[in-house]
């Protein structure tokens, strides 16, 4: 339970990095004040991940295009490894992020990486979101019929 | 036959330096930055994505910067870039019932949960040119509506209710799909490697195709049962996390189109479909897509192929833009020898086709005489 709810985090908090700006992260890791040090494990390097789609939507999966992605993986010196990897290409945010996945092994660290840097990111990618419903809601036909004028 | 021919080195480093002069053109005028592009040529870029088969719309920016704005020397760029680099792995399947949707609309169904969202369309606008945009007149935000989010149900599954449409082949996974990368193409190709041909084929080649099945060659009766537009997460399970990761956000366009089937005898009759999934917001290339698709089931279906876009190595063979420009405009490099020998030959067939001559119109004479 405890893992899958960790995992969930972990998920989640992945999801934030990779969709995040580069220059948003950056502006509010500088103010965390964390700098640990750290020796990469792989990369950061660009590379292709294939998409895949379904048949019809839910059927078997068939390769529909690659993107570009970059990935990092890094360990800190008290031995905890943290592994990014995001669309684009984008060496710096890829390393950040396997630092602060890396970092977030501690929970104490976790939860104020969490609060500082994560949690505003989301907020914005969410209200992001919320605007383009609204937008697209806006373009909803609402249909009515025309009175005959019978009566 | 090629013979390497010495000479033309000066000529070809000059070429390339008038090119980079002509792509920059008037100094006068600003440069065009890629993010200029990105936003304000977004769906050429989206054309170059899906058709390069790469989705990055920085590079697809630069690519059309590169080449002057010519869509298929971009398309021709993103693909000999994507050769560079490693492949990492395959993501699990996009979840397009789960997209945050920008537009979505149903030719079947006028009411149906979820509603018809027009998002940004060309469509019902007048065609008429905007004298305006020849400036730059201030444009205002789209406008919004604050509504309770409504799920946007997949039309296949409202009409799978009823047991009118077929199923989509088993979700289970029987197997890796194949990869058009990896294996070399041998007909027949099966569904799966068809829809990835497909995925990034020639707009323009799939459009035609498309329209002759409407026009009566390998008519399938098609009415588009849905088409979304909208952004789908994706994820990419890492082995070394045991978990999938998620990786950041696409924008897809797919297209259901829902065809008319007799029944065989092994189904009744019921709707068949098409299937269209496309890189960006490309809505003329996933319904072309999908058309194509259906039409390409017919042996599946039982149905007589007697029409080009039933026939799969007719259509995959010639959808891709890069290899159909590669080998059409291969005939502008020289082919100085090939053309001597066929010198040669035509000569000698003139002058054999004269001896005939004159031996016919000798033997006519005698014969007169």
């Amino acid at each position: 339970m405890v893992d899958d709810r960790m995992t969930a985090m972990r998920k989640d908090r992945m999801a934030v990095l990779a969709r995040g700006s580069t220059a948003r992260l950056h502006e509010l890791w500088r103010a965390v004040g964390l700098d640990p040090a750290y020796r990469m494990l792989r990369g950061p390097e660009f590379g292709l991940v294939m998409l895949r789609g379904r048949v019809g939507g839910t059927g078997h999966a068939f390769n529909l295009g690659e993107a570009s992605v970059t990935r990092a993986s890094v360990r800190l010196e008290d031995g905890s490894i943290g592994h990014a990897m995001a669309l684009g290409r984008d060496i710096a945010k890829a390393k950040l992020s396997a630092v602060i996945d890396a970092l977030c092994s501690s929970d104490d660290v976790a939860a104020r990486i969490e609060m500082a840097v994560i949690e505003p990111i989301r907020a914005e990618l969410n209200e992001a979101d919320e605007t383009m419903r609204r937008q697209t809601a806006a373009t909803r036909v609402d249909f009515f019929t025309m009175a005959r004028g019978e009566d | 036959m090629y013979v390497a021919v010495k000479g033309g080195e000066t000529a070809i480093n000059n070429a390339h330096r008038l090119l980079a002069d002509r792509r920059r053109g008037n100094r006068a005028v600003p440069s065009l930055t890629l993010d200029q592009i990105t936003e304000q040529l977004a769906l050429g870029v989206d054309r170059v994505m899906s058709e390069g088969s790469l989705y990055d719309r920085r590079l697809a920016a630069l690519a059309i910067k590169q080449a002057r704005g010519d869509l298929i020397e971009a398309i021709f760029l993103v693909r000999a870039y994507r050769t560079t680099l490693p492949r990492f792995g395959h993501s699990e399947p996009l979840d397009t019932e789960a997209m945050l949707v920008q537009r979505r609309i149903s030719a079947c169904y006028k009411d149906l949960p979820g509603g018809q969202l027009l998002g940004p369309t060309f469509d019902y606008t007048h065609r008429l040119l905007d004298d305006e945009l020849d400036g730059d007149p201030q444009v205002e935000q789209g406008g919004q509506r604050v509504e309770s989010h409504e799920s946007i149900a997949r039309v296949p599954d409202i009409l799978d209710r009823e047991g009118l449409v077929e199923e989509d082949y088993g979700s289970d996974e029987v197997a890796e799909p194949g990869d058009i990368n990896q294996t070399p193409m041998s007909f027949p190709l099966d569904r799966s490697m068809r829809l990835q041909a497909l995925a990034r084929g020639d707009e323009g080649f799939l459009l035609a195709l498309g329209y002759s099945t409407q026009r009566g060659y390998a008519r399938s009766h098609p009415f588009a049962g849905e088409i979304r537009i909208g952004e789908v997460d994706v994820e990419v399970f890492m082995p070394e996390l045991g978990f999938a990761v998620p990786i950041g956000r696409v924008q897809v366009t797919e297209c259901q189109m829902v065809n008319q089937f007799k029944g065989s005898a092994k189904a009744p009759p019921q709707f068949t479909r098409g299937y269209g999934l496309v890189f960006g917001q490309s809505e003329r290339k996933a319904m072309a897509m999908s058309l194509c698709d259906r039409a390409l089931r017919a042996e599946e279906l039982g149905e007589d192929i007697v029409a080009p876009a039933q026939d799969q190595e007719f259509v995959v063979s010639h959808c891709d833009n890069v290899q159909a420009t590669g080998f059409v405009e291969h005939l502008k490099l020289p082919h100085y020898v090939d053309f001597q020998a066929e010198l040669v030959l035509v000569r000698r067939m003139r002058a054999e086709h004269e001896d005939r001559a004159d031996v016919a119109s000798a033997e006519v004479r005698e014969a007169a005489e």
